[in-house]
């Protein structure tokens, strides 16, 4: 039981899961989140500027 | 022996102060939080080790404790996989770098088995929901007989003893063999740069 006072989560995480469906292919929304968030957090880290970088000369 | 390890890993190998211009990427960044998030699993596993269960299950700080190891896992797996990604994409196996490709990946395997037996050991509703639901698949391999999901004891052991072990063994050679070959240079790179 979720109890209302102190630092909780900043979801409610007190039901059950929900599913997506689709033919056979069954995932959770949580782990669908977690994956999406992976292949954003993969794709930026791929093109996103990294500190410093211009000031590097070639390899070392 | 001293001469041989000596010359094949100096120590400016070992310890590098530079590494090459291309390493300048966030996609380099996920190995090494995939191993603070490591340490943060083992070090909170420590903790939890030394309280026990009903500590964990049942006071504030025991369920802060338990969140950090699972949170700890959660960020260990996602930056493990991001980094795997990565050095796909550059075909890291390059340039004699099988054995830093294979550790890497026999790692990534003990720590699957590592986070399944974390979740059989819980000692909850949800530890012998998962358990009971796993032992059809193990003992339709034939492995159940060596591997018991339904044996707490034996989860728990391969969870804090074995498969840490393997883990932090394997981690280390994976690292070792990183400074060795030196980092992968990127596919278009000509120049085959040790770090």
């Amino acid at each position: 039981m979720a109890q209302s006072w102190g630092f909780g989560a900043l979801v409610n995480l007190d039901h059950y899961g929900h599913y997506l469906q689709w033919h056979f292919l069954s995932i959770s929304v949580s782990n669908l989140i977690v994956i999406i968030l992976m292949v954003a957090t993969f794709v930026v880290a791929l093109f996103a500027p990294f500190p410093g970088r211009r000031n590097r000369k070639g390899p070392q | 022996m001293r001469r041989s390890v000596v010359s094949k890993l100096p120590p400016d190998k070992l310890l590098p102060d530079t590494q090459p211009a291309y390493v300048a990427s966030w996609i380099y960044v996920f190995g090494v939080t995939t191993m603070a998030a490591l340490a943060v699993v083992i070090a909170t596993g420590c903790i939890l080790a030394l309280a026990g269960p009903q500590w964990w299950h049942s006071s504030s700080l025991g369920h802060f404790v338990n969140s950090m190891h699972l949170w700890s896992v959660e960020i260990f797996f996602f930056a493990m996989v991001i980094h795997l990604w990565g050095k796909f994409s550059m075909a890291a196996w390059r340039g004699g770098r099988s054995l830093t490709w294979v550790t890497g990946a026999v790692t990534f395997l003990a720590s699957i088995l590592a986070g399944f037996t974390g979740y059989v050991s819980q000692t909850n509703f949800d530890s012998q929901w998962i358990a009971t639901q796993a032992k059809d698949g193990i003992n339709s391999t034939g492995g159940g007989a060596f591997f018991n999901v339904l044996n707490l004891g034996q989860m728990l052991m391969w969870h804090i003893v074995l498969l840490p072990l393997a883990a932090v063994v394997l981690t280390g050679l994976h690292v070792l063999m990183v400074r060795v070959k030196g980092v992968v240079p990127p596919i278009e790179e000509k120049a085959e740069v040790s770090a």
